[in-house]
């Protein structure tokens, strides 16, 4: 195994990806669709990440109350819709998981 | 003049440690990731050289921790190279939003803005410009966030190294629940019309869908399609807001 080669390999794909078009940025003017577009970002993608840690926890469906991703996302939910608060979204939603997996076991 | 000088400063400062706070939960859901990455990436044939320098040159947490999985089971590096590329590929979406933020800024700030781009720097950098808008000092607010992700991260991964092998079972502990929970606090806030819930619910059943699929890369899929059927919606209410406006219109007449 070459380390030097894989590491290098790494951070060049992955340093390119985020740098490229920052690079070009003087030169480049996305039409206004795709601007909009671009606003959806930050919900399309967290929540493609989001979903398959709560509904999938262990790489497969598990829809369940037996599923304490579920419960602390849904109270996390309800909270972050309720206060729109981050710090307190985090920590109610860590303690309702944290309990309803301490239940399950108990 | 002097005055002015130490107010710049200070305002800098402020913002560079609001940048911090507003990352700590993210830190906070970061720290178990890092631990298990050194711990995971010890037990590989990668020396303990190679599991830092991953951390410290690639700074892309899923992807580093796919590369573990993947050199565990004996693939060679090409093919751990090629699977970081779509693993990250994402992150193309995150720069090309952040883009017109970028712009003012000379190409020895934006390459290090670059290469800290990762979901959490991103994740708070966005909700901060969706409160905020356009900010003329954004890089302060964001280095202070993605610089305190980026020494955490090391941290975390020679804490790893070290000791990551002592705790039992630590990657079963639910810790990832963290960053779920952190996540649901920027997304929601930002669900307010039809176009927006459509967009999450959208990406969140795609993303169970295609979980199967290789290379992370049905995430991508579900993130790219959630934002098409955002712009349909968009779309489509903007024309009946314009239809009910020529109604009136025809009515006033």
């Amino acid at each position: 195994m070459n380390e030097v080669l894989l590491i290098l390999g790494m951070f060049v794909v992955t340093f390119g990806i985020r740098y490229v078009l920052f690079a070009v940025a003087d030169n480049i003017e996305f039409p206004d669709k795709l601007k909009r577009a671009l606003n959806y970002v930050p919900i399309a993608v967290l929540t493609a990440i989001i979903f398959p840690a709560v509904f999938m926890p262990k790489g497969e469906l598990f829809v369940s109350t037996d599923n304490p991703y579920i419960v602390g996302a849904i109270v996390a939910v309800v909270i972050s819709f309720w206060r729109k608060n981050m710090l307190l979204t985090v920590v109610t939603g860590l303690v309702a998981f944290a309990a309803w997996k301490w239940l399950l076991i108990g | 003049m002097q005055t002015t000088h130490n107010q710049l400063y200070s305002s800098r400062a402020k913002l560079f440690t609001l940048g911090m706070k507003d990352c700590a939960p993210l830190i906070l859901a970061a720290i178990p990731f890092g631990i298990i990455y050194g711990a995971l990436g010890q037990s590989t044939e990668l020396t303990a050289w190679a599991v830092v320098a991953m951390s410290v040159f690639v700074f892309a947490g899923s992807s580093q921790f796919i590369a573990v999985g993947l050199l565990a089971s004996g693939a060679a590096w090409p093919v751990v190279v090629l699977t970081t590329f779509f693993v990250n590929f994402r992150h193309l979406l995150y720069s090309a939003n952040l883009l017109p933020h970028v712009k003012p800024y000379s190409q020895s700030i934006r390459a290090p803005m670059a290469f800290l781009l990762t979901d959490e720097s991103f994740a708070v950098a966005s909700n901060y410009l969706t409160d905020h808008g356009k900010q003329e000092n954004f890089h302060w607010y964001y280095f202070g966030a993605a610089l305190f992700m980026y020494l955490n991260w090391q941290v975390c991964t020679l804490v790893g190294l070290f000791i990551g092998q002592s705790i039992p079972d630590m990657a079963n502990w639910g810790l990832d629940m963290a960053m779920v929970v952190a996540f649901i606090g920027i997304v929601v806030p930002c669900l307010h019309n039809r176009a927006t819930l459509a967009c999450a619910l959208t990406a969140g059943a795609l993303s169970l869908i295609t979980y199967d699929w290789p290379h992370k890369t049905g995430l991508l899929f579900s993130a790219v399609a959630a934002i098409l059927v955002a712009m349909y919606l968009e779309a489509k209410s903007a024309q009946q807001t314009n239809a009910v406006g020529r109604v009136e219109q025809g009515a006033n007449k």
